[in-house]
């Protein structure tokens, strides 16, 4: 089943707010292993100039999670999540997510299309403060396979 | 000018772990039942988990932890993380293109495991001068 392109530039309804935790950041950082302590320690961050622990470069896919889901599970678009497969993943950064942030996300499909049998869909995704702050521009191409 | 060479061990208990801190409970990347189910030759890695390893070292090649202004890859090939104690690595190397007038750094990453490519089309902006 190919993707509809009909719906390329389809923005969908904010998120519900992500409250950036101090120890999530923490855990994360952990995860991957990165130990500058500007992910751990707040006053290492607050010398950078931060109001709080950073979190790595690509902590913000963690917060749009749920705003690719309302894509994904969007039946007019019509993927099919089991033959999902992650092809790229970009991010343009304002400024770095901090502990303290209450992060809205805002979705817009910015391409449709199929090629091969396989159908490819990217997504922007702006995130914000609640009080509207830019903060980061997430872009993800998502393809579906085709049925071998 | 090429930055020095980094090299990651990645054990099935980093994609467990990693699982946990971001959420992405997809079987693919703990179970061997259900990767093998489709079509993969077993679990492998998050994507986001190898992205993560790669903007790690991009921080620190930058020397700073909010340095990177942006950052992109395409995923190419999966990599394959084996039950065992020693699981698989991936290695990052990266090559300076451009620096900027107003203080950025443009990089072309490599990434590999195994000898093969597993990102394409990865490239870093830092903020080199505060």
């Amino acid at each position: 089943m190919s993707l509809d392109p009909s719906y390329v530039g389809r923005t969908y309804p904010p998120t519900a707010p992500y409250q950036v935790g101090r120890e999530k950041i923490r855990e994360f950082a952990t995860a991957i292993g990165a130990t500058d302590p500007a992910h751990h320690d707040p006053e290492a961050a607050r010398a950078l100039g931060h109001p709080d622990v950073v979190a790595p470069p690509t902590f913000p896919f963690v917060v749009t999670m749920a705003a690719t889901q309302q894509i994904v599970e969007d039946p007019a678009v019509g993927v099919d999540y089991s033959r999902v497969v992650h092809g790229d993943q970009r991010f343009a950064y304002t400024r770095p997510v901090v502990a303290g942030d209450e992060l809205i996300c805002v979705s817009t499909i910015e391409d449709i299309t199929n090629r091969g049998g396989h159908g490819f869909l990217t997504t922007r995704t702006d995130i914000t403060t609640v009080a509207g702050e830019p903060v980061v521009a997430v872009w993800s191409k998502l393809v579906v396979r085709g049925e071998a | 000018m090429e930055l020095p060479a980094r090299t990651f061990r990645v054990t099935r208990a980093d994609l467990v772990r990693y699982a946990g801190a971001s959420g992405d409970f997809n079987p693919i990347h703990w179970s061997d039942r259900i990767a093998t189910k489709v079509g993969l030759p077993g679990v492998i890695a998050h994507g986001m988990f190898t992205m993560a390893l790669v903007g790690r070292a991009v921080a620190e090649w930058a020397g700073a932890a909010d340095a990177v202004v942006d950052y992109g890859v395409r995923f190419t090939r999966p990599v394959v993380v084996p039950d065992d104690d020693e699981g698989t690595e991936i290695e990052v190397t990266a090559v300076v293109r451009e620096v900027t007038e107003d203080g950025l750094t443009r990089l072309d990453i490599t990434a590999t495991c195994l000898g093969d490519k597993v990102l394409s089309q990865a490239r870093a902006t830092v903020r080199t001068s505060r």
